[in-house]
């Protein structure tokens, strides 16, 4: 880690502006693939697409204290696609919740850090998911339940293409339009790419933003580049802008973002990171680490 | 005849909301069949009708309840045993969390409906799920009993609720296994509506100088087998009765503790074969598919040749 980043990590809780979320999100990513291929097991391609999303959720916007985990009136996040678990754990365990040399205990025998995230093992998780689908049913709960408890809590859920191809997230799309719940956001991480193929090759979702007003939500007036934290942080403005129940945000992403040959790949979805893979990819990463460093 | 589980249940549920803040209910738009329009009633704004859509309505519930929340989700027992199993499994009982799955219309209950909307697997389904407890009362007044026992829990429960009226049973302190009558030449134990027919059998039985001791035992998981065990070393004969499939139910889940424990005894086992069943009115059909007390009787009977 190099001194600009340990810099900002010594002060996790704070928020942090776009120039310094980007030199996170670049950092992280560097965590992820050196822990992926580490280990030789995990999901590379939906860790990487959500790296800027994810950190700017953790590290400028979501009212957590990992002193607390279970404080009552946290925000909740669930990571609907769960398979992207290694991202979830890295922004976790840089934000205090855990060491971060747990990290290298990921898909171990007795670790706390399961191949998808389980709520009951690891500090932080507010929800295990895994099976895709979920998400989305059990943070509208969690939203309703903000309302009965007469508590302000936000209720953030970051869905992929395999969780929008389950039945079960249209349900919830459907209900969530009927009993709008405050607070209540759906964050797509919109790479465009399933584990088989490209989404218009195995279940098309477009015209997504469509589909989702005319379902009854409140939708962002445009897409925003997931991968630039000036555009993410402008789509929390947006979240902040009015009072209109429930809201959903489409980030266009890229899969396996920042590793250019395993960027808009399927097969890079859950892909074993081999050596030679490694050592070309971590060379592109750290540049790119560098490039963000240089910019703060 | 009682009040048909279904209207205790939901009658139940009303009363505990005033004593219940974390309560909460939610069906899948069966509400007037289930009843617990009688909560919704009395506390809107603790009532969710969610659509006819079962599994979101399972995970919502699971949402509330990390909040702190008690749910209890209604709908009919096969399609929440079915449509619903991966919400149950992945959310519910994965993450241990405090959810009442008041499973309606069990069993062969509703009965004219026909096989599609029969729940013949829900008991083997629910009790294969590590941290669930699976509860199948026998009358209307145990079905009260379930959930308050279940309001106790720090984890899921799943109760199996009948849709009609059926006997009473003598009344009994907690939800649990609980002898019906004594007896020292066959035990017979009935889980669910099944103990009246039980009962009924052994009257039958008492007139040809067969005395069969009779458990009603509700509780399939944990299961509350003791009585069981010591009613067997005296008769050396157990008969299990369920409405459900033979595979994976109450019978098999007797039958695994006796093996494990090493308690040899004679065995029959009364439920619904390797079929599915049919629409009818509900005494006949279950007749049909062997549960009465004659065929009960007729079990017993040939255990003691």
């Amino acid at each position: 880690m190099s001194k600009r980043v340990k810099e900002l990590l010594s002060q996790p809780e704070r928020k942090f502006n776009a120039t310094e979320l980007g030199a996170l999100a670049a950092y992280f990513r560097t965590v992820m693939f050196d822990t992926l291929h580490d280990r030789g097991t995990g999901h590379w391609g939906g860790a990487a697409s959500s790296a800027e999303l994810m950190t700017a959720l953790y590290f400028n916007r979501l009212a957590i204290k990992a002193a607390d985990p279970k404080w009552e009136d946290r925000d909740r996040l669930i990571l609907s696609k769960g398979h992207a678990s290694m991202n979830l754990y890295t922004m976790l365990a840089h934000r205090g919740f855990f060491p971060v040399e747990e990290l290298s205990t990921f898909r171990k025998l007795d670790s706390r850090l399961q191949g998808h995230p389980c709520m009951n093992k690891l500090p932080g998780v507010d929800m295990s998911t895994g099976a895709l689908g979920h998400g989305l049913s059990v943070g509208l709960g969690m939203a309703m339940a903000a309302k009965l408890a007469n508590k302000s809590w936000w209720t953030y859920v970051v869905s992929g293409e395999g969780c929008l191809n389950e039945g079960q997230s249209w349900e919830a799309i459907m209900s969530a339009a009927k009993f709008k719940p405050e607070h209540f956001v759906l964050m797509i991480d919109y790479n465009k790419v399933q584990l088989d193929g490209t989404v218009d090759e195995i279940m098309p979702l477009g015209p997504l933003a469509d589909k989702l007003t005319s379902f009854g939500w409140h939708v962002a007036p445009k897409a925003y580049d997931g991968h630039n934290t000036e555009e993410i942080l402008d789509s929390f403005a947006w979240m902040d802008s009015d009072d209109v129940w429930p809201k959903a945000v489409i980030y266009d992403t890229i899969k396996g973002k920042g590793v250019s040959f395993t960027e808009g790949k399927n097969t890079w979805h859950g892909a074993v990171i081999d050596d030679d893979s490694y050592a070309k990819g971590i060379e592109e990463l750290q540049s790119d680490l560098k490039k963000k460093e240089a910019a703060l | 005849m009682s009040v048909a589980m279904r209207d205790a249940f939901g009658k139940k549920l009303a009363e505990l909301g005033a004593t219940h803040p974390e309560l909460v209910v939610l069906d899948a738009d069966v509400s007037s069949s289930t009843k617990s329009a009688l909560f919704g009633k009395a506390y809107p704004e603790r009532f969710f009708n969610v659509g006819v859509a079962e599994a979101n309505m399972v995970d919502i519930a699971a949402g509330m309840a990390t909040a702190g929340f008690h749910p209890v989700v209604n709908a009919f027992a096969i399609f929440l045993a079915l449509k619903a199993t991966d919400q149950i499994r992945n959310t519910i009982c994965y993450n241990n969390l405090p959810v009442i799955i008041a499973g309606a219309y069990g069993g062969l209950s509703d009965s004219f409906d026909g096989a599609s909307h029969q729940s013949i697997t829900d008991i083997a389904i629910m009790r294969a799920l590590p941290n669930m407890q699976v509860v199948v009362p026998s009358d209307a007044a145990q079905a009260e009993q379930a959930l308050e026992y279940a309001l106790t829990q720090k984890g899921p429960v799943y109760i199996r609720l009948n849709r009609n009226p059926m006997p009473d049973l003598p009344p009994i302190p907690a939800i649990g296994t609980v002898r019906c009558s004594e007896g020292s030449d066959v035990t017979i134990a009935a889980n669910g509506i099944t103990a009246s027919y039980a009962n009924e059998a052994a009257a039958l039985l008492a007139k040809e100088g067969i005395t069969a001791e009779v458990f009603s035992a509700p509780m399939v998981k944990p299961l509350d087998v003791k009585p069981l065990i010591e009613s067997v070393a005296k008769t050396g004969k157990l008969l299990c009765v369920e409405e459900h499939v033979l595979a994976g139910g109450f019978a098999s889940a007797v039958s695994e503790v006796f093996m494990k424990e090493g308690i040899s005894c004679r065995f029959d086992a009364i439920g619904i074969e390797d079929v599915f069943t049919e629409s009818g009115p509900y005494e006949p059909l279950l007749a049909k598919y062997g549960i009465s007390a004659q065929n009960i009787a007729d079990h017993a009977r040939k255990l003691c040749k």
